[in-house]
């Protein structure tokens, strides 16, 4: 599956300091929907090259770091459960660096 | 953006404003579903109420705007430059930014100030470090070390923002602090005096955060118990003077930035770091130089 993943609010920095990643994922096996809790693993061991932490904590995004799934709030779509599809474009802001 | 399938994800209501298009985003405030343009109309709205009824401005006056290109204070240049238009506040406005001399970190950000010049036609002026103490960040990072060098940072910040407005000849300077920022500021003047302030301050925003997570309110929660706060009658507040040596604003004899700069000066740079007062306090401790030469590192690499 075709996504587009954009880092920001210093979020870059973890990843080689590119914002933009465009990125293929493979739906796990024995799963028929990509959601964003196996993204947001996927985005750890592929992605993240330093200070995981900064990005996660547990199994989600750290707390200040605002996820939008095609400019829409993750929140509203149901956070970790949200589903995925083909060339979604998913946001990641840090809020905790400086303003 | 395909409407059609990012639609399916939020599709079981519309946004509690306009009833019209789909939410983007869950206010923490009120928790109401609320989409793009409904939430600038109200964000902008309230602003306006808020400088309205606390009569924050004065038609004619000249009003700074602290700029660091960061994303607060961009916001914050357009609402008030918006404002301003919208409803005739009749002020001059102007950016201003200060550049730490630290390299490779603000010069991203300094062209995005650029950029707000450029958008909202609003004259900008950058004082540096450099010009208004004679030492860069980078200069004091090969001084002092990386330790304590955030408070000289810091300090020096505070002030340039003031020498910049009495530069720019403004009324009043408008800076970028949010909701985070005051909550945080709460929680470090309850903990002040219990605790070390460099140890608890990157765990403040982090509690808030997580604090936000359970209760979306919490943060608003916070700042309206710091506005709440009553202070014993015995208590000796702080005045507001000026400093004997600058003449910007200090609450001691020589404000912390004139300390710290003699410090610098001198060769002492522990000179009002942490409990010792330094010259507010008469006595003064002889301390080794560090003159180990440590690479500066922006704060966005060690901490965010």
């Amino acid at each position: 599956m075709q996504l587009t993943l954009e880092f920001g609010g210093g979020l870059e920095l973890l990843c080689d300091s590119v914002k933009i990643h465009s990125v293929n994922v493979d739906l796990p096996a024995e799963e028929k929907k990509l959601t964003m809790k196996h993204l947001l693993a996927w985005v750890r061991s592929n992605l993240i090259k330093e200070r995981p932490e900064m990005f996660m904590k547990g199994d989600t995004v750290r707390p200040g770091v605002l996820v939008l799934v095609n400019d829409c709030d993750w929140e509203l779509s149901g956070q970790l459960e949200t589903t995925l599809e083909d060339k979604d474009v998913v946001v990641f802001i840090s809020t905790l660096h400086g303003g | 953006m395909e409407a059609s399938h990012g639609g399916d994800k939020g599709k079981s209501r519309l946004c509690s404003i306009c009833n019209q298009r789909r939410p983007a985003l869950k206010r923490p405030k009120t928790l109401q579903q609320i989409c793009k343009e409904c939430f600038y109309e109200v964000f902008e709205e309230e602003i306006h109420r808020v400088i309205v009824d606390n009569k924050l401005f004065k038609p004619g006056e000249r009003i700074a705007i602290g700029a660091s290109g960061g994303k607060d204070s961009t916001v914050l240049a357009y609402v008030m430059s918006e404002l301003n238009r919208r409803h005739n506040y009749g002020l001059d406005l102007f950016l201003l930014s200060v550049d730490e001399g630290i390299t490779g970190y603000r010069d991203d950000s300094l062209e995005t100030v650029k950029r707000n010049e450029v958008q909202y036609g609003l004259p900008l002026k950058v004082v540096s470090y450099k010009d208004l103490y004679g030492w860069t960040m980078d200069e004091i990072v090969k001084m002092i070390g990386l330790k304590n060098n955030c408070t000289f940072c810091g300090v020096f910040r505070r002030q340039a923002l003031d020498r910049g407005a009495a530069l720019l000849k403004v009324d009043k300077l408008a800076t970028g602090h949010n909701a985070d920022d005051i909550a945080e500021t709460v929680l470090l003047n309850i903990l002040r005096g219990i605790y070390s302030p460099n140890a608890y301050r990157g765990f403040a925003r982090e509690f808030i955060k997580d604090l936000e997570r359970i209760r979306p309110r919490a943060i608003l929660d916070i700042i309206k118990s710091g506005e709440d706060f009553r202070i014993a009658t015995s208590t000796k507040m702080p005045e507001q003077g000026t400093c004997q040596r600058c003449g910007y604003i200090s609450s001691q004899k020589w404000c912390k930035a004139c300390v710290l700069l003699e410090g610098l000066n001198r060769g002492l740079p522990k000179l009002g770091i942490g409990r010792t007062r330094g010259v507010n306090s008469e006595h003064r401790k002889n301390q080794q130089i560090d003159t180990k030469n440590i690479q500066s590192k922006p704060c966005g690499t060690l901490d965010f």
